[in-house]
């Protein structure tokens, strides 16, 4: 056997075994503490990610030839079908759009009377999701854009319906992204019914967010929808996130008990847009930015 | 030991590729708590099979690639496989005479440190899992090391025999 062929040549002890793996050790605790007190180690991250890219291509290549072919071998009926579902929704789409027009003509024309800052729209990029399971600990995705395309850490990710997560990780040709439902993640909110603010913490669980910050006699109900309120400055105001779903208030205690349910399909999404935000919103809610700050992004 | 370096090293080069490519797969929501530490198992493999070929060094740089393939803190993985490989080669005389129940039961120890390590970090890093996710892997890790075991050794058998 080579195992006692390898172990009769020399003596049984491997040199300086004890001594490599102490190195080693203390090494990757020193890179730990680097990693997690700033980021040095961006250009390693890179490197190594960009090595990396070929696996992930063809870790996704599965999915992306299953879409590939489901594409190319639907039925005439079926396309017919989607093309007439397309067209009834883009005029119902249109008809709206027509009316949001005029909307924001009129709003700019407010906020003009009102001497504000005028609201400056979004710029939005589409990407794909790769098909590519990143850290079990945590509810993250692989996008298939990177530093390249413009991405920045903190920058926000929404598909059609509402907000799923932001990016933490930007690297040379794919990004990592946090979801809004990882216990990590919180997400500064405003009831859009009367603007109550509050933080939306993920709890683990694709359909529930966590909102404990609300007193007992706050203003909120099921059925609310909760939107980004842009404080704390990594998203842009207004994107819908969730409905709350359940509000428990028990008198022995302060806070009331609130959860609600992302609008978005956060494990379900393939396409995802990318939001280059305005910068912060007006000076006089800066002191709120501050509070927010501190308990906003886990990164 | 006369074989050229790059067909004794590929057998070892393709485990890890392959380790990686099984771990960066996506896998069902209910199958993906159950997903076996690929590299662990494949490190310990190697580490026990030839010790002095494969040690702590190269278990550091495939823990580093882990670490960016996941978004880890860098380190993590890569202290955690270096610590297990250690004790996999300090200890491989003495694994050598077990027989494959008591490897097995000495395997499922070792990835349930490889587990402890990682939810260690992660708790001192404030990553946030519940305690269930760190499981399942070892419970799956556990019941594929026979199986793993006697495939990579036909493997090793085949690239030895040919040189």
């Amino acid at each position: 056997m080579a195992a006692t062929r390898n172990n009769s040549s020399n003596p049984a002890r491997i040199p300086a075994l004890g001594f490599r793996a102490l190195a080693l050790v203390f090494l990757s605790m020193a890179l730990m503490f680097l990693d997690h007190r700033d980021q040095h180690l961006g250009a390693v991250r890179d490197t190594v990610g960009a090595a990396l890219y070929p696996l992930r291509l063809v870790v996704d290549a599965p999915a992306r030839l299953w879409d590939w072919s489901s594409e190319r071998l639907r039925s005439r009926t079926d396309l017919q079908q989607e093309v007439e579902q397309l067209r009834r929704e883009q005029l119902v789409i249109r008809a709206r759009l027509l009316a949001t027009n005029s909307l924001q003509a009129e709003n700019a024309r407010l906020r003009e009377m009102l001497d504000a800052r005028e609201k400056v729209e979004d710029r939005v990029r589409v990407a794909e999701i790769m098909a590519v399971d990143a850290n079990p600990f945590r509810h993250s995705l692989i996008i298939d854009v990177g530093i390249g395309d413009g991405v920045y850490e903190g920058q926000a990710i929404v598909d059609q319906v509402g907000v799923i997560g932001q990016v933490i990780e930007p690297g040379l040709l794919t990004s990592e992204a946090l979801l809004i439902s990882d216990p990590g993640h919180a997400l500064p909110v405003e009831v859009n019914r009367n603007g109550l603010r509050t933080i939306a913490y993920g709890t683990g669980e694709f359909n529930r967010l966590d909102l404990p910050g609300l007193a007992n006699n706050a203003d909120i109900r099921e059925g609310d929808l909760l939107v980004t309120s842009g404080l704390g400055g990594a998203f842009p105001s207004g994107y819908p996130v969730a409905v709350i779903t359940q509000v428990t208030r028990m008198p022995q205690q302060a806070f009331a008990d609130v959860s609600a349910e992302p609008v978005a399909a956060l494990n379900q999404v393939r396409e995802i847009m990318l939001v280059w935000s305005t910068p912060p919103v007006d000076s006089d809610s800066s002191d709120d930015e501050a509070t927010d700050d501190e308990s906003d992004d886990d990164e | 030991m006369s074989r050229d370096r790059a067909s004794r090293h590929l057998p070892i080069i393709v485990t890890i590729i392959v380790a990686l490519l099984l771990t960066m797969m996506p896998l069902p929501r209910s199958v993906d708590a159950f997903r076996p530490d690929w590299l662990a198992l494949i490190m310990i493999f190697w580490a026990f099979s030839l010790p002095r070929s494969y040690g702590v060094g190269i278990a550091w740089i495939a823990g580093i690639v882990l670490d960016v393939a996941q978004g880890a803190l860098l380190g993590q993985h890569a202290l955690a496989l270096c610590l297990i490989v250690y004790l996999t080669v300090k200890f491989h005389l003495l694994m050598r005479v077990f027989p494959l129940i008591q490897l097995t039961a000495t395997v499922f120890a070792l990835l349930a440190l490889y587990q402890f390590l990682l939810f260690w970090i992660n708790g001192v890093a404030n990553v946030t899992a519940p305690p269930a996710t760190y499981w399942g892997p070892v419970v799956s890790g556990t019941l594929l090391w026979p199986l793993l075991f006697s495939f990579l050794n036909g493997i090793r058998y085949r690239v030895q025999s040919r040189g």
